[in-house]
């Protein structure tokens, strides 16, 4: 998987957690958006291993700071 | 394995356009849009997603307030929690206290402010045991751990009179030893299974209730419970993934004690008690019973209902047949476990079920809330979940070997206490239904007069005692339909009654040829003085639906009334507070000939002179006291 297909995998789930949309880019940051807080980024990392059927380390969630990172990281482990 | 909600079915497609459109709907239709998702089968995500809505709209109205208190991070329970509520027609707040410092918080100014009606106490084995000790010492600490447990438990009821859950512990802490645990006694892993196992007992003695996560987690594996990741990230012990099922089970607890659980099991015949269909294959093509898998799966869930009916659970029929075909079975075929005497409302014919679960409703004196209904066919339950939203519709699997464990996953029957009421409601309502149906369908006039002189009635009154409190406590928590005021008590509150000189209480018992049907009503008055006279305000009202149609409500009152004139009230002033569950006694108190005394907030208020009051001669019981 691409990390541009990566990313627009990712849009709905964003969707799907915050309740609306949110314009993805690489270098969005958690910042960046509202109510991005712990509870929704942990809600985010439970929709990705659901949606793409992996386990992320603690490690690679701490690895991520930008929107950027968290498609690299999809695309390197998706398998679908 | 994971905590997935298995019985609800699958969210809507258009999720997010309902969840939006809630926001312009007016108050009423909001709450039960809400509630309509709340009963599907809403991941994390969504959960949270409904949780801010419900908040965002819901904020200001009166509500069930939970304060969860414990040694890790417990804010992203709180939504799972308030959703599992929804699910149950019931509004809470969590109040959430500071991360770790639950003592503190309990005789915090925080909490007092909130008056918290439920304490969910959630701590960690590591938090009330200690650490792993595998050089330590012989079991002695359980004990101390436990009596630490019970004076918090101790403080908090005496700050806060309000009902306690106690979490068991959740087993994360790895064997060192392995099969053969037990044997070291300080290993962590031994000690929290020892705790919990003492816990059961200490919380039975004391009147708390458990949320048995331990008891989940050999359900549903560990790892659907406890991430040690997150533990590490976010001092998360339960796992925000298994959030929404956490939700469901304190709701389940919360919802015990308000009455909202569910009394009775209707359940659809062919391909969900026999395999095959009567109509068609006749009662030797059926499959049930012994000798093969498949008949033995659907005798699985005869056994299961009938373990549900031992213990209070009312059971239905609701099926699309020819009644007298539908009958056949239960009354020829050697195999079946269940028989006609065990069910309390029986509707074979070809209506559809909507209308005929209104009907058992009705029959059975229940709301339409307090019905779950299992059916094979996917078309039925659609049918249903469409048109009576109220009815709990689990989405039992294909495999009927599964259906009772499906049953009982979903909690819908969630019970804090038993009593001896429960135990015999099922043959109770059963006989009901040999006398022809008393209540519902009963013969009009001078025959109704005639058949309840026939039985042999006896209402015999006390006050509240000690050995009545258990069933009083529940009567005043879970009827909703002849419940004039719909105030609920908790046991000490309800123990403190007992001593007050300024109310009257009276537990009403009725026998009858038939049997006994045990503590049926329950009345509750204050004495205050008025214009200089003394009267009595009836607080609290509430009969049984078991023994409605029986003029069991006009013997009460006229105990209510000559006891009220002992106490040297004037007059009995009637409180009458809609519901929304209770329309059934909204003329309760002009029939038994009260006048208007005018309406305050959300309450009407009704007024009976005593010296103008006789009792009727023609009661058909005999009222005592005993």
């Amino acid at each position: 998987m691409t990390e541009e297909a990566a990313l627009a995998a990712l849009a709905p789930l964003f969707e799907e957690v915050f309740g609306e949309p949110v314009p993805l880019t690489p270098d969005l940051t958690a910042e960046d958006v509202e109510g991005w807080d712990s509870t929704r980024m942990i809600e985010l990392i439970i929709a990705v291993e659901a949606r793409f059927r992996l386990k992320l380390t603690t490690r690679e969630v701490d690895g991520l700071a930008t929107v950027g990172d968290f498609a690299a990281l999809v695309a390197r482990k998706a398998t679908r | 394995m994971t905590a997935d909600r298995h019985w609800l079915p699958a969210p809507p497609a258009d999720f997010s356009a309902r969840l939006a459109a809630i926001e312009a709907l007016p108050e009423a239709q909001a709450w039960d849009a809400l509630t309509a998702l709340s009963r599907t089968r809403l991941d994390p995500a969504r959960t949270s997603r409904l949780d801010r809505v419900l908040q965002r709209r819901f904020r200001d109205r009166e509500a069930h307030n939970l304060a969860l208190l414990g040694s890790s991070t417990l804010s992203h329970l709180a939504a799972g929690i308030r959703v599992g509520a929804l699910r149950r027609d019931v509004r809470l707040t969590v109040f959430e206290g500071p991360y770790g410092r639950y003592r503190e918080a309990i005789d915090g100014e925080a909490l007092r402010a909130v008056r918290p009606d439920t304490l969910l106490l959630a701590l960690d084995a590591a938090d009330l045991l200690g650490p792993n000790d595998p050089a330590g010492p012989e079991a002695g600490d359980i004990g101390e751990a436990l009596d630490r447990l019970k004076q918090v438990w101790a403080g908090a009821r005496a700050l806060h009179r309000c009902a306690l859950i106690q979490q068991t512990l959740l087993p994360t802490a790895l064997p060192l030893l392995g099969g053969n645990e037990h044997r070291m006694p300080g290993s962590l892993a031994a000690r929290t299974t020892r705790f919990n196992a003492a816990l059961r007992d200490a919380a039975a003695a004391e009147g708390v209730d458990l949320l048995a996560l331990d008891d989940a987690v050999s359900r549903h594996g560990l790892e659907a419970w406890h991430d040690p990741a997150l533990w590490l990230r976010a001092r998360q012990a339960v796992t925000p993934a298994a959030g929404p099922l956490y939700g469901d089970l304190v709701a389940r607890l919360v919802g015990a004690r308000l009455g909202r659980s569910a009394k009775a099991l209707v359940l659809d015949l062919d391909d969900t008690l026999w395999g095959g269909t009567i109509g068609e294959d006749g009662l030797s093509g059926i499959v049930v019973g012994q000798g093969s898998a498949l008949g033995e799966s659907f005798l699985a869930l005869q056994a299961y209902a009938r373990d549900l009916s031992r213990r209070g659970i009312v059971l239905a029929i609701c099926s699309k047949n020819d009644p007298e075909t539908a009958r056949l079975p239960f009354a020829e075929h050697p195999d079946m476990l269940l028989r006609l005497p065990d069910f309390g409302a029986f509707a074979a014919n070809w209506d559809d079920k909507a209308t005929n679960l209104r009907r058992i409703a009705q029959e059975l004196g229940l709301g339409l809330d307090a019905l779950v209904f299992v059916d094979d066919n996917p078309f039925e339950r659609a049918l249903v979940r469409e048109n009576l939203p109220m009815v709990a519709v689990p989405e039992v699997p294909e495999e009927p070997a599964l259906v009772a464990r499906c049953l009982s996953d979903a909690g819908y029957f969630e019970a804090a206490t038993l009593t001896d009421e429960d135990r015999f409601r099922a043959q109770a309502y059963a006989r009901r239904i040999g006398t022809g149906g008393l209540a519902a369908t009963g013969p009009a006039g001078a025959d109704l007069a005639r058949t309840l002189a026939g039985l042999g009635m006896r209402l015999s009154w006390r006050s509240f005692d000690a050995v009545g409190l258990p069933r009083i406590v529940q009567l005043v928590n879970k009827t909703n339909q002849f419940n004039l005021t719909t105030r609920r008590l908790r046991e000490a509150e309800a123990a403190a009654l007992i001593d007050d000189p300024d109310t009257l209480t009276l537990q009403l018992r009725l026998t009858d040829r038939l049997g006994d049907n045990g503590v049926i009503a329950v009345v509750i008055g204050r004495l205050a003085e008025r214009d200089l006279d003394v009267e009595l305000a009836i607080e609290t009202w509430l009969m049984s639906c078991r023994v409605l149609g029986r003029r069991v409500e006009e013997g009460t009152l006229a105990v209510l009334a000559a006891q009220a004139a002992r106490r040297g009230a004037r007059r009995l002033v009637g409180l009458y507070r809609p519901s929304g569950r209770n329309g059934m006694v909204a003329d309760l108190y002009p029939r038994l000939g009260f006048t208007t005394d005018g309406e305050g907030e959300g309450e009407e208020r009704w007024v009976l002179d005593l010296a103008a009051y006789t009792p009727p001669g023609d009661l058909p019981m005999v009222v005592e006291a005993g």
